[in-house]
């Protein structure tokens, strides 16, 4: 397959970005998108020029690294899958295909293809540690778990963090991705000590490093390579005004 | 590696890897042409520095497989073996090595970790 690629150049934070032609050929339909760009970058060294600068690592859909913005979705065209699951037999043979950076003020593009997502580690940071010493753990049946609340909280523990979420957001918002970590831990009884502050500071610091809010547009629920429901934000929201009103 | 110092070496097959892979070394680091510099955020220098360390440990490898001269585990020494059974040597090589890097081209110092049973008796595997 032959396809002819737009892909944002952009040699630091501070420098401005272009979209550069590329064109390729002799891609096999079975390979991804990340190993197309394998490919195109094995080219481009093979010329003497600097290969694009991308996130990749596991490759199988489950680390959350990859997080190419593909002809205008997150994560490309297809539904519930990370770049690195998108294979090439998604596009027609001789497409245009437009790749660019997550775009988000508090996601600053460090190379080409690359942005700085730490602003997601300082969230999960800000959720605190479970590291108290209390001895053997105990028998699981001793906490018992509605199973209607253990199968929500695995399907929010779902998120990989790879932040498709702030990328498809018009307000740049990274509410489902903290209502994700936030409802796993809110759901069950582990949880439950911390759980009001948590809530707090964990939203205190999403608006400090700068992304915006949920206006009910869905772009994320809809480009979530883990299909992250967005009744998680409203249980973020219930979450955070129980807190804010607890700790007055 | 995979052909001289894979499922089952040799002592001459390792010497060659040890020769093949000195030779390996000094053209890496002669002809390694990096893509990007070294002054921007560069994965190329990443992958480069990866390259170096796998060559290392490839050394390594072929360095502790010529020492032990024995069959143990996933080490199969041609010379040592009972008709196709590996043939351990408890006597002189019960331990865990430990290699000290001294510099590029000197012979690294090897520190014995010696492995202390209590409980089991040492005795050869048998799968017949």
């Amino acid at each position: 397959m032959k396809f002819n690629l737009k892909v944002w150049r952009q040699k630091n934070a501070n420098t401005p970005g272009k979209l550069v032609d590329y064109s390729i050929d002799n891609i096999n339909g079975d390979m991804s998108f990340l190993e197309m760009v394998d490919v195109l970058n094995d080219n481009l060294v093979r010329q003497g020029e600097d290969p694009i600068a991308f996130d990749h690592d596991c490759r199988e859909g489950i680390c959350g690294m990859c997080s190419m913005y593909i002809n205008g979705r997150a994560h490309g065209p297809q539904h519930a899958a990370t770049t690195c699951q998108l294979y090439m037999r998604s596009f027609k043979d001789g497409d245009t295909v437009y790749v660019e950076p997550w775009r988000a003020k508090a996601f600053p593009v460090i190379k080409d293809l690359v942005t700085d997502r730490s602003a997601f580690d300082r969230i999960i940071a800000k959720g605190g540690f479970v590291s108290v010493n209390t001895g053997q753990a105990q028998d699981a049946n001793n906490l018992p778990v509605n199973k209607a609340y253990a199968e929500k909280a695995m399907d929010a523990a779902a998120c990989i963090g790879c932040g498709a979420c702030v990328a498809a957001c018009p307000n740049s918002a990274a509410m489902l991705f903290v209502s994700a970590k936030i409802s796993q831990l809110a759901l069950l009884p582990q949880g439950e000590p911390e759980r009001n502050n948590r809530a707090i500071a964990m939203v205190n610091q999403m608006d400090e490093d700068g992304f915006g809010n949920c206006t009910n547009i869905g772009a994320c629920e809809a480009e979530c390579p883990k299909e992250i429901k967005l009744t998680n934000i409203a249980r973020l929201n219930r979450e955070y005004i129980a807190a804010s009103v607890i700790n007055e | 590696m995979w052909e001289y110092c894979g499922m089952a070496r040799t002592e001459e097959g390792l010497t060659k890897a040890l020769d093949l892979l000195k030779d390996l070394r000094e053209s890496f680091w002669k002809e390694v042409r990096v893509p990007g510099s070294v002054s921007e955020f560069n994965p190329e220098l990443d992958k480069a520095g990866r390259v170096a360390d796998f060559i290392e440990l490839g050394e390594l490898m072929v360095i502790d497989a010529l020492n032990r001269n024995e069959s143990c585990g996933g080490h199969f020494r041609v010379e040592y073996q009972d008709n196709g059974e590996a043939k351990r040597d408890d006597d002189n090589y019960r331990y865990a090595a430990a290699w000290e890097f001294k510099g590029v081209d000197a012979e690294p110092a090897l520190h014995k970790e010696e492995l202390v049973y209590e409980n089991i008796k040492l005795q050869v595997r048998s799968y017949k």
